[in-house]
């Protein structure tokens, strides 16, 4: 059977932080996935540009580079900031950059970027007749987007969404990197004290593939609920 | 007799896409219960001047006056715009429109497509609501689908729910933008009858239609419409049994 040597609860507490992380990231991501679309598509060239600049610089550089950049780059923008501060003020301050917290950042920015494009290619597929009909009954462009655009866009985005989150539930193993104790991390160091690599990241592969499962059916039930109306699963 | 407000009074509306005037100055007053038809051909800018009633175009000029209160309007760079959208929204919600492709909201029944507006934009309450979408669902003749989504019934029906959908507003003035134009053939009369209804009871229409028969026996104005002006408008028994104008005579001889 599976010998485990002790490091069970230790893996378990990893699944916790690692799929802590990857929700946490994703919440971040879809809100600025819908920010960057709202800025593409706007009317403003300051915002469009703003937007393009963001998902053209997140989408050309590896992850494992801004995850570093932004980790290492940070602390040390943190520590010139308050370094500034001493020298003007004399308040000595120490803040120190939380790997958790740095995990959270990177993953949602990264994925913010290709949320942004998931979002803004669904809300152009929504049929304007739908949304000029809303308009024509009075509704406010608040209501426009709750009660109208947003629920026909989600069909068209569900199935975008769902991909980028299997890639960012398996990105949250490079924030082992930066000495975040995720599941990869600690089976990674249960691996060199046991020897036994090969349990270990069967384990962890494991447990990635129960979370994968579960956000499948998830997903399924969701995109169940938004295609209501569409002629599918009638 | 005091005056009591017009519905909709449209004055010289002008338009223009890039370099191409699509309405020259049109003007419209529609009386409490007149049933006005605006036909020509297309691209004579019938559809276009429809739309600038409730403002989903913008006229370059011109004056909106909904309900005695006119619309309220200033330049900006990219042209003329609404000065209160707050207006806009409160003046859109007594105007309300039936388009050529339904549009009624795919996500939702027929009945939430009905209580939608009613509940969100005018504050009825859900019971209130719904109780009204019953009578207007019986009215249209679309009971026994109230719980049906839009793509699982006919263009007709659809239609007949959109219409339904319009009257839950209780509009000053309804606008029909070729109501029945997408249609097949053999639904069209279940949709004319059901406007012929509402002409009957006294409901303040505009309607872009090609149903000429609707035209002469519904409407108690008609306006030909070419390239963006008026070309001759009037009582449809003057003007179709008898059109002056060499440009309505052959748009009205038979086609074939």
């Amino acid at each position: 059977m599976l010998d485990l040597q002790g490091y069970g609860p230790r893996l378990l507490e990893g699944a916790g932080v690692t799929l802590a992380l990857a929700v946490l990231s994703l919440i971040l991501a879809l809100v600025l996935g819908l920010v960057t679309a709202s800025a593409k598509m706007s009317h403003s060239t300051v915002a469009h540009r703003l937007a393009t600049l963001y998902t053209t610089l997140i989408r050309g550089v590896p992850d494992l580079v801004l995850m570093m950049l932004l980790f290492f780059g940070g602390q040390i923008g943190v520590n010139a900031l308050t370094d500034s501060l001493y020298d003007a003020t004399g308040i000595d301050i120490f803040i120190n950059i939380n790997e958790f917290v740095a995990g959270v950042v990177t993953i949602g920015l990264i994925f913010g970027a290709y949320m942004g494009e998931t979002f803004r290619g669904a809300f152009m597929a929504v049929d304007n007749g739908q949304i000029e009909a809303g308009k024509a009954y009075g509704m406010t462009p608040r209501l426009v987007f709750w009660r109208i655009r947003f629920p026909q866009m989600m069909r068209h985005a569900l199935p975008g969404l769902s991909n980028n989150w299997m890639v960012l539930l398996k990105t949250t193993a490079l924030v082992s990197v930066i000495g975040l104790a995720d599941m990869v991390r600690i089976a990674a160091e249960a691996s060199k004290a046991t020897r036994e690599p090969f349990t270990f990241m069967l384990v962890v592969a494991a447990l990635y593939l129960m979370i994968a499962s579960v956000s499948e059916w998830i997903f399924a039930r969701l995109q169940k609920r938004y295609s209501i109306g569409y002629g599918e699963d009638d | 007799m005091a005056d009591t407000p017009l519905p909709l009074e449209v004055n010289n509306i002008t338009k223009r896409f890039g370099d191409t005037e699509v309405l020259k100055g049109l003007s419209l007053k529609a009386h409490k219960g007149d049933v006005i038809t605006l036909i020509g051909a297309s691209g004579s800018g019938k559809s276009t001047f429809l739309r600038c009633m409730n403002l989903l175009e913008q006229p370059d000029d011109g004056e909106l006056i909904v309900h005695g209160e006119p619309v309220r309007f200033k330049s900006t760079a990219r042209g003329r715009e609404p000065a209160d959208w707050k207006q806009v929204v409160r003046m859109r919600a007594k105007l309300s429109m039936v388009f050529q492709g339904f549009n009624l909201w795919a996500h939702m029944t027929v009945l939430e497509n009905i209580i939608e507006a009613p509940i969100h934009v005018l504050g009825k309450s859900r019971k209130e609501a719904t109780e009204h979408a019953g009578a207007l669902l019986e009215r249209v003749g679309l009971s026994h689908r109230a719980d049906a989504y839009p793509a699982q019934i006919s263009g007709g029906q659809q239609q007949r729910g959109a219409i339904a959908r319009a009257l839950a507003m209780d509009p000053e003035v309804m606008l029909f933008d070729e109501p029945t134009s997408a249609l097949d053939p053999e639904l069209v009369g279940d949709v004319l009858k059901v406007m012929h209804g509402l002409a009957d009871e006294g409901r303040t229409m505009v309607v872009v239609t090609h149903e000429m028969g609707f035209a002469r026996d519904v409407s108690s104005q008609v306006m030909y419409l070419h390239e963006g002006q008026v070309e001759e408008a009037g009582d449809p028994a003057e003007v179709l049994k008898n059109p002056q104008s060499a440009r309505l005579k052959q748009f009205l001889a038979p086609k074939y």
